[in-house]
């Protein structure tokens, strides 16, 4: 009976470690203080109609970022844990994590930051600003793209469950790799929450994608045809169209592995004719085209900000649309080259080798396209553009190393070593963070309505680029010493550690660029009069999304603007602006079947982990209710009519201007001023409350 | 110039250009679905080899049976289009009737299918036996869930057909059932090659 109703749990599954009693104090704190916060501030029912049913894509857009900015602290914890552990764990010395914790930080970090950092701020940018920049209201399918926000969500609560029961995750690397995820050699509960927070967010991505394409390819304004496409939404369409074609690889190759674990059926073990080579080639097929499914949307970025801030077209708009079609299509017949030691043979081995090879010329031209877009243009060298330019350097150092990587013979010495550890954190850091990074700092004034502090956002990109390549150039010379990935203790004899100790340092100042990020936010919102965007378009701005108010209204445009060129908002203003028309407006209602959807799916995930059948079996009933009430309801828009969508408008444009702020100064505040004012500011709470 | 006013013909076009933008999603979404198929379709054939010294498709499987589910789904997408005409149409007893028999057929497959699993199963030969069997089991179950979302979705349709009429909506919902109906027709025909004919080849 007890088995029936709550199946594995037992009291051992409850926090009994330091980690998991630290975790779960961590995430039971932040909870009930949110519930306090909300509570008090009676902000229940603005938090349920406004934001979290939402299916306006800038909302989700937003909470995308949220949700993505804490998990990046989170995951930012984990690389701090490692870099520790390593500095610390030489001779006689054991660190201060067991191996088998080790392994699980490392795998938990790996996921978080690809899955749950990267994925959420690229599907953030593309919710907010590629409807804007295409000239559309909405998306192809609200309703599908606020599940899919959901089922993200749901994803991430399952990866950090763990904390709370069981007390482990996968400690398998990022990928889990097989036989070693089986039942045989991983019996615990780690590898089912790597699984079930996976598939439920994996799930999420595929509908995300397929509604993405929907939208860029059926919505775009009239007169935008293809190649009159801003270079964001190019690089988004390549990254979707990637997503789809490979995360139904994921899904089907994680449902197996889950066959294998929960069926007992033979894909991947040893015994029964399994064959566990075949999941590293199907969990890479899927591997591979996600680095740059979260690459593509970041050369996007840089597109627009070069072309921005260079005060020029892009150089060469063709070439740079079929540089990132060429990189998409290449990245879909790489993926071996994560396994040459396989031992598929030499031709196998180099064809791999060839096609990887060749992904340097797609990527090349891309480069050359920005670099000839900033000759002879009028560059401003504001925090995009930094975040650009540190991009550029770390690309051509990650990108060589991973020419070098590429051929055969030298991935025999290199391959699972520390060199391969700082090539793909200098391409993912330098080419999808720092995109992100530079997407946000360009497109914040639009999402908030004021720009962002300058002076601290240089101060957070100075550390960040110091930082990382403190951190990651003696993992490139250490690789080339020996030292594997995923290492947790070496001997002293070794030599290593002076290097390993120099990383940590690195990363403690990446972690100050962290710290410095979050005080660019704070300040900024301090100051927002003085940063504020009365035009909606504070840079001077080429496309679409700059035509609109910052922050735009729930329907973005009165009318649907006529596009005749590319950088049709340049256009439009030198021929005098965009001009307001007003007409009726249909808009999807708000829904919350995506979070009762999200919730079922979440319950299967756990009812599965802990084999709790007849909780699998009612969320499934629950689920599929939801869904067939959701989609045999006809009603699900409204109709704003054009009067007022007028008077809204006229309202918008009487707002007072810029009310009395308390602190008072005529330009951005540095680091010393922004202390002095929270300690003053800490100091009369003190006295006031004396 | 730089707007185009808001004219009539703009409204009206707002339903079928939705429409429009279903129709194609769903195809994306079927595509998506196709490449879980393609990875299970690859997984077996690696793996129908790996009997571990257990007996092959050839001895297992009949292929009288393969044929006698084949014929039926293949005429339950027949009867599936002649319903889809009568919903064009706008006649609703012919959809009823259509889509009806559609169901029926489909759940006769489906109990086939589940009586092929049994019998396996009684001989000794589960999802845990070897490798090959898992591919089978999978690939082919896989598909057997497919329909069996589709019977649930398809009688979901009718029941509402029969309450609201056929109204607008509910034959887009159809017509995208007939795609996935189709869809899966496809891929049976796959999986009566690479599955039953080949063990006999």
């Amino acid at each position: 009976m007890r088995e029936f109703l709550i199946g594995k749990l037992s009291g051992r599954a409850l926090p009994h470690e330091w980690f998991t009693i630290g975790g779960s104090i961590a995430f039971i704190l932040l909870v009930v203080g949110a519930i306090v916060l909300i509570t008090y501030t009676k902000r229940w029912k603005w938090l349920w109609n406004e934001w979290l049913t939402s299916v306006d894509p800038k909302r989700i857009g937003i909470m995308y970022f949220l949700v993505g900015g804490f998990m990046l602290l989170r995951g930012g914890l984990d690389a701090i844990m490692l870099w520790l552990q390593q500095a610390l764990a030489s001779g006689s010395s054991q660190g201060y994590l067991t191996a088998d914790h080790y392994q699980q930080i490392f795998t938990a970090h790996g996921n978080i930051m690809v899955f749950f950092v990267a994925m959420a701020f690229i599907f953030g940018l593309i919710n907010y600003i590629v409807p804007l920049q295409i000239g559309a209201r909405d998306l192809a399918s609200p309703f599908l793209n606020s599940l899919g926000f959901w089922l993200y969500v749901g994803g991430v609560v399952m990866v950090n469950m763990f904390f709370l029961l069981g007390g482990e995750y996968a400690a398998t690397g990022w990928l889990a790799v097989a036989p070693l995820s089986g039942t045989e050699f991983s019996p615990g509960v780690g590898v089912d929450y790597w699984i079930w927070s996976l598939q439920i967010s994996g799930i999420g991505t595929t509908l995300g994608a397929i509604n993405f394409i929907m939208t860029i390819l059926k919505m775009r304004a009239k007169g935008m045809t293809l190649w009159k496409m801003p270079l964001f939404t190019w690089g988004s369409l390549c990254s979707m169209i990637m997503a789809v074609t490979v995360f139904p690889l994921l899904t089907a190759t994680i449902f197996l592995l889950f066959f294998d674990r929960y069926l007992g059926t033979h894909f991947f073990t040893t015994t029964g004719g399994g064959n566990p080579m075949m999941y590293t080639n199907l969990i890479w097929m899927w591997g591979h085209p996600e680095v740059y499914i979260l690459m593509l949307p970041s050369f996007g970025v840089f597109s627009e900000i070069v072309t921005t801030f260079s005060r020029k077209r892009i150089a060469s708009y063709t070439s740079n649309v079929l540089g990132m079609i060429g990189v998409s299509s290449l990245a879909l017949s790489v993926w071996l080259h994560h396994f040459f030691t396989m031992g598929a043979g030499a031709n196998v081995n180099a064809f791999f080798g060839v096609m990887t090879v060749l992904i340097a010329i797609p990527t090349t031209i891309l480069v050359f396209t920005w670099i000839a877009t900033m000759y002879k243009g009028m560059i401003k060298f504001s925090t995009p553009m930094l975040w650009f330019l540190g991009f550029v350097g770390l690309f051509a150092i990650g990108g060589m190393a991973g020419v070098i990587l590429a051929v055969p013979p030298a991935d025999f010495q290199l391959h699972n070593s520390l060199f391969l550890v700082a090539h793909f954190h200098t391409m993912v850091v330098g080419g999808v963070l720092f995109g992100i990074f530079a997407g946000l700092a360009f497109w914040f004034p639009k999402l908030a309505g004021f720009r962002l502090n300058e002076r601290l956002g240089k101060y957070a990109f100075w550390c960040w680029i110091v930082g990382f390549l403190m951190a990651f150039t003696p993992l490139y010379v250490l690789g080339i010493m020996g030292a594997t990935r995923r290492m947790d203790h070496y001997e002293a004899s070794t030599g290593w550690q002076p290097f390993f100790i120099m990383a940590l340092i690195g990363g403690i100042i990446i972690m100050i660029g962290v710290a410095m990020q979050l005080v660019q936010i704070i300040a900024s919102i301090m100051q927002r009069h003085l940063l504020a965007d009365k035009t909606g378009d504070p840079w001077d701005g080429r496309t679409l999304e700059w035509a609109t108010p910052s922050p735009p209204p729930s329907y973005n445009f009165t009318s649907i603007p006529a596009v005749s060129t590319r950088d049709a908002f340049y256009e439009m203003k030198l021929d005098g602006g965009f001009k307001k028309v007003y007409e009726d407006i249909h808009m999807p209602k708000n829904t919350a079947s995506g979070i009762y959807i999200s919730i079922f799916a979440f319950l299967i995930g756990f009812g599965f982990i802990w084999e709790i059948i007849w909780l699998v079996v009612a969320s499934f009933i629950g689920m599929l209710w939801c869904l067939i009430k959701r989609t045999f309801d006809d009603e699900s828009e409204y109709t704003i009519t054009a009067k007022e969508v007028k008077a809204r408008e006229d309202a918008a444009a009487k707002l007072p201007s810029a009310t009395k702020s308390r602190i008072q100064q005529k330009e951005e505040m540095g680091l010393i001023e922004f202390i002095r004012i929270v300690l003053s500011w800490a100091m009369s709470i003190v006295r006031r409350k004396r | 110039m730089t707007t185009h006013a808001a004219t009539l013909d703009h409204e009206m076009s707002h339903e079928e250009a939705a429409n429009d933008r279903v129709m194609f999603g769903f195809w994306v979404y079927l595509m998506t679905d196709l490449l879980m198929f393609a990875v299970l379709f690859a997984v077996y054939a690696v793996m129908r080899e790996s009997t571990v010294g257990g007996p092959d498709g050839a001895e297992l499987f009949s292929p009288g049976l393969a044929l006698i589910e084949t014929l039926i789904l293949l005429t339950s997408s027949f009867t599936c289009g002649l319903g889809m005409i009568a919903a064009r149409r706008s006649n609703k007893t012919q959809v009823l009737a259509w889509f009806g028999i559609t169901f029926f057929l489909g759940l006769l497959f489906l109990s086939l299918e589940i009586r092929e699993f049994q019998e396996l199963i009684h001989e000794g030969q589960t999802l845990r036996t070897n490798a090959f069997m898992s591919s089978f089991f999978v690939l082919v179950g896989t598909h057997g869930l497919h329909i069996t979302s589709g019977l649930l979705w398809l009688g979901t349709i009718l029941f509402y057909v029969n309450k609201r009429g056929l109204n607008a909506p509910l034959v887009r919902k159809l017509a995208l059932l007939s795609l996935f109906w189709h869809f899966l027709d496809i891929v049976w025909i796959f999986i009566f090659t690479v599955v039953y004919l080949m063990s006999f080849a």
